[in-house]
């Protein structure tokens, strides 16, 4: 079993039946898992704060949600995450790849980087990141915890966790 | 007519169906005129009444209606080919179009001027798209609601605003309020 059919595993068995995705090199693997599984609802959105609406109504509509997403994003989605899922109290796993972390290639990435926890601890998002390929056992638990809370979790996924580019 | 002028017309269209609307005036002024358990109002985050509205109607069969504003399309213009390549025939995106910013002063917008975000919708994918008078919104809506097609409304009124209270009700009253409605 890849990584990714592990990952796309724990959100089936956590009920997680619709998947917004925005693409991404390093998610590419959990992207076509998502696509390919029939219990899955796929919806790719343009933009990541669209997302997070569609993920707002699926969830109020009675499937599960999760946004998988680069870290880039959170400088995207501070409104949305505030004044929507934290405001109306919602939950929302954002599965984040945690580009400009070590073996980056690209320097600008490094700029989002260094900001990322930063402005999820301000935003009082419960924060976890997966280094190595061992930290994805707590995937399942970190799934049902976001259910139990109602809240944005956030999910980083660095590139040492995906073997490097 | 103005946006206030159509939501009084709908009010009696729209009242037994899930509604999401944009936020600002929008949601104060259909609060004010019909509050209903079956109403999600949008406190804050510009734009994404469509993409709310199409999750959720995604995601269970009754019929939504999203109550847009030219001007939160404008914001959220990537939600138009979502829309378009993932049909929801429960899914009715009404964009009052008075091609200002009302909320914000009446600031005009684009809408309101050379781009016609009818012609957006068509080229983004959308099958079924009807601009209407405002005075016609609450046939086209009707006749949307019975033909089970996803349609975008894009209705054309006068800008301008009423006196409206906000809203004071606590998000998390609305949201609880909405989910047991629609699981009703």
């Amino acid at each position: 079993m890849t990584i990714s059919e592990q990952i796309v595993g724990d959100l089936v068995a956590n009920d997680i039946a619709f998947v917004t995705t925005v693409p991404c090199k390093q998610l590419g693997g959990v992207i076509e898992a998502v696509e390919a599984h029939p219990d899955i609802m796929h919806v790719p959105a343009n933009k990541e704060d669209e997302g997070m609406g569609l993920c707002a109504g699926a969830w109020m509509g009675g499937k599960r949600p999760m946004i998988i997403m680069q870290n880039t994003a959170i400088g995207v989605t501070i409104n949305t995450l505030v004044t929507l899922t934290q405001f109306y109290r919602m939950p929302l796993p954002m599965l984040i790849s945690y580009r400009g972390e070590l073996k980056e290639p690209v320097a600008c990435q490094a700029e989002m980087a260094v900001h990322t926890k930063a402005l999820l601890a301000q935003l009082n998002i419960p924060t976890y990141h997966f280094h190595k390929t061992s930290d994805a056992d707590e995937l399942d638990a970190i799934l049902k915890y976001t259910f139990m809370c109602n809240k944005p979790v956030a999910i980083l996924t660095d590139a040492t966790f995906w073997g490097g580019y | 007519m103005n946006r206030s002028d159509i939501l009084r017309d709908i009010a009696p269209v729209i009242r037994d169906h899930l509604v999401v609307c944009n936020i600002g005036l929008p949601s104060q002024e259909l609060h004010m005129i019909d509050d209903q358990p079956t109403n999600f109002y949008m406190l804050g985050t510009m734009g994404l009444a469509s993409s709310i509205g199409l999750g959720l109607a995604l995601a269970q069969d009754k019929q939504v209606i999203a109550i847009d504003g030219d001007g939160s399309v404008l914001t959220n213009l990537g939600t138009l080919p979502t829309i378009a390549n993932n049909v929801a025939d429960n899914f009715i995106l009404l964009i009052i179009d008075n091609g200002s910013y009302g909320s914000t002063g009446d600031q005009p917008t684009y809408a309101g001027k050379k781009t016609s975000l009818a012609a957006v919708a068509r080229a983004c994918g959308c099958d079924t798209v009807i601009e209407v008078a405002a005075e016609d919104t609450a046939q086209a809506l009707t006749d949307a609601l019975a033909s089970r097609r996803m349609t975008v409304i894009v209705a054309k009124c006068a800008s301008g605003n009423i006196k409206v209270p906000v809203i004071t009700k606590d998000p998390v009253v609305i949201r609880d309020r909405f989910m047991t409605a629609i699981r009703s």
